[in-house]
């Protein structure tokens, strides 16, 4: 056990990782001898030297297209991009080639890479560095989508990540980074299940990333009106928890669906979708989702606040489903 | 680079000449099975280019990798895959090596260090790249190798790829195939560069070599592999050659010129090696019978794939993840 930021939980997981299986190795943009735009890997190079924690050139093409062939030969390439928004440039590597290689060459191999990178805003970073576009890897049978939402689950996942014999999409929250919490050393967490982070009955918020922390806090103002909210952790948004969802609104009969990334076509309207079907008769009120609206992350400070949602949005969206 | 090895032995090049007339054969035997219906989807034979794969081939071992196009048969069948599981992978059968799932664009074995045809244009070079990058990092002695047309040169990654080879000195060999097309357009009106100055700019040793001459690429292939195995960095091969057919199967070809047809049956890459044979002694009849014994080999394959079970649905959907989720 120990008090560790997200980003050192981070860390402690590709160095345990690389200390169990050298077939571990890192490839990025400044990520060996600078430690990576957000310090993620910071001392590796000297733990584990330069055949194994390789900086790359700005080759996010050709970085991604690697991993995939590494990881079919033998390699369990952990791959940093660091902006989400610079994922546009893997999509061929990940959508093509690392999602179906598996399938498509009738699972004689499989293809375990991590492809790491923070999305989010909050740094005022603007347009192209600040995008949440998780739900377009989602949308790709063949990829796993993980969005821890704290530096322990942050350390588990990873370290599952790693392990995982798939392709999987490694999604840190910028706003994250820096928060610290004691993170215990054994923590085991597996892929697709999520967490309950906050018991209540009266309805149900599925988050993940950095929205859970907004659905923890509407909870708190919630409960000052005698409305006892239960907090859904998604952790993995590909595949997802649903039992633990439907379990929920079994109990709660009421749900919102909470996350940065923008509403329309998101990861919420999966959630949204699946809940109205399979969970029809549980529901006693209508299914609110709270996400970005439909416009690129503003710059200015004022245009960012009003553009993320936070926790007033997702306390209205509860009153919404209670109304 | 157009030297061939003295002194010739016949023997080796008795064994190219059967291993192109197996590819030939095999695609000539796949533009039946097409033009019936039995060959679902498209294909794009590589008639007129064997010597090139089967030349790069010659030097590898199984444990060295590929990376291969959508006119991938040669460097698959050269690669040493079996030829019941490819012509049931063709024909969309269970036996398949890639139990009809990936077709002739993506016919792959993990086995015999063949990572896959590819249907995107350019990507094999970023999955060679990454092999090496495997190769290097775990201390093999295995070098990877990225098939790869003249039109994939126009693709971003291509140039990313070359970069990152030279950086970071992998055992990579780039073996361009040049024909002279990328579809329907020519080199020409594709590419603004010369594939030799770009190599240059990227500071990695270019060899251009006679891609019709089954023995010149192998002969020319032999001492830049071992280079590379040795730790001598990434290497660029140009093989000049000949589409025949047309980019697929179906395809007219109205937009090339007569006189550029005619000039392809003399560089036909196994009359070139029949001639060199008759040269070494090699008598018609022995070519005969390889054809004899090489056809006998593609009928017993053809078979087994008819008479193959189709694909099961719900075996496909169970194999896109490694773990079936439990929820
Ligand atoms: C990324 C991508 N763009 C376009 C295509 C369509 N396409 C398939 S083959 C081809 C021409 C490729 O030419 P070349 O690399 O010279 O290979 P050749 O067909 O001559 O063997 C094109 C444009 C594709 N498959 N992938
Ligand atoms: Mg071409």
């Amino acid at each position: 056990m120990a008090i560790l930021s997200f980003s050192r939980a981070i860390n402690k997981a590709l160095s345990d990782m690389m200390d169990l299986d050298p077939a571990v190795i890192l490839l990025g943009e400044d990520i060996a001898n600078a430690g990576g735009s957000f310090g993620a890997t910071r001392g590796l190079l000297d733990r584990f030297g330069g055949h194994r924690v390789i900086d790359t050139p700005i080759s996010e093409a050709a970085i991604a297209g690697a991993a995939v062939g590494a990881a079919m030969s033998g390699l369990r390439p952990v791959v940093e991009i660091m902006f989400m928004d610079f994922s546009t440039l893997v999509m061929d590597a990940l959508v093509n080639q690392a999602a179906k290689a598996r399938f498509m060459f009738g699972a004689q191999c499989s293809v375990p890479m991590v492809l790491r990178t923070p999305h989010g805003g909050g740094l005022n970073a603007g347009p192209q560095h600040s995008q949440c576009l998780e739900a377009w890897f989602a949308h790709v049978p063949g990829l796993k989508v993980v969005v821890p939402s704290d530096a322990a689950s942050a350390y588990a996942l990873l370290r599952s990540a790693i392990a995982d014999p798939d392709p999987v999409i490694f999604v840190e929250n910028k706003a994250l980074y820096a928060a610290k919490m004691e993170v215990p050393d054994d923590l085991a967490l597996s892929l697709g299940r999520a967490r309950l982070a906050r018991q209540g009955k009266d309805a149900t918020v599925v988050a993940y990333g950095a929205a859970v922390h907004w659905a923890l806090e509407a909870a708190a103002r919630l409960a000052e009106k005698q409305i006892d909210i239960e907090v859904v952790d998604l952790l993995s948004v590909q595949p997802w928890d649903e039992e633990m969802v439907l379990t929920s609104l079994a109990k709660t009969h009421r749900l919102v669906v909470a996350h940065e990334a923008v509403e329309a076509f998101g990861v919420g309207a999966e959630i949204v979708a699946r809940m109205a079907d399979i969970g029809f008769d549980e529901l006693d009120g209508p299914i609110v989702r709270v996400g970005a609206p439909f416009m690129p992350v503003p710059f200015a400070r004022s245009l960012e606040e009003s553009f993320r949602p936070d926790a007033d949005r997702i306390v209205n969206a509860v009153l919404r489903t209670l109304e | 680079m157009t030297k061939r090895k003295a002194p010739p032995d016949p023997m080796e090049l008795l064994a190219l000449y059967r291993m192109m007339l197996m590819v030939r054969r095999s695609e000539e035997r796949l533009m039946g099975l097409f033009a019936d219906g039995d060959v679902p989807g498209f294909i794009h034979l590589g008639i007129g280019q064997e010597a090139v794969p089967v030349g790069v081939m010659s030097g590898l071992g199984p444990q060295d990798t590929i990376a291969s196009t959508h006119r991938g048969h040669g460097h698959a069948l050269a690669k040493g895959l079996s030829l019941e599981g490819f012509f049931a992978e063709l024909l969309g059968k269970d036996t398949g090596l890639c139990r009809g799932r990936g077709g002739s664009m993506h016919v792959a074995d993990m086995s015999t260090g063949m990572l896959g045809a590819n249907g995107i244009v350019g990507a094999g070079l970023s999955i060679a790249l990454g092999s090496a990058l495997a190769h290097k990092t775990l201390n093999r002695d295995s070098i990877s190798v990225a098939f790869f047309g003249d039109g994939a040169l126009a693709e971003g990654l291509a140039h990313e790829c070359l970069n990152m080879a030279a950086l970071l000195k992998l055992p990579l060999l780039f073996v361009c195939e040049n024909n002279g097309w990328s579809e329907f357009s020519p080199t020409s009106r594709q590419i603004a560069f010369t594939l030799e100055g770009l190599s240059q700019a990227y500071g990695i040793p270019y060899h251009s070599v006679d891609g019709n001459d089954v023995e010149v690429v192998a002969a020319s292939v032999a001492p830049l592999i071992a280079g590379i195995r040795q730790g001598g960095g990434p290497i660029v091969v140009e093989c000049h050659t000949n589409r025949v057919r047309g980019h697929f199967e179906g395809d007219a070809q109205k937009y090339r010129d007569a006189d550029e047809l005619a000039r392809l049956p003399e560089a036909d890459p196994l009359r070139v090696a029949g001639k060199r044979l008759a040269d070494l002694g090699i008598n018609a009849a022995h070519l005969e019978q390889v054809a004899a014994e090489v056809d006998e080999a593609i009928e017993a394959a053809v078979s087994l794939a008819r008479q193959s079970d189709l694909p099961v649905f719900s075996a496909a959907a169970a194999d896109v993840y490694t773990v079936e989720q439990v929820l």
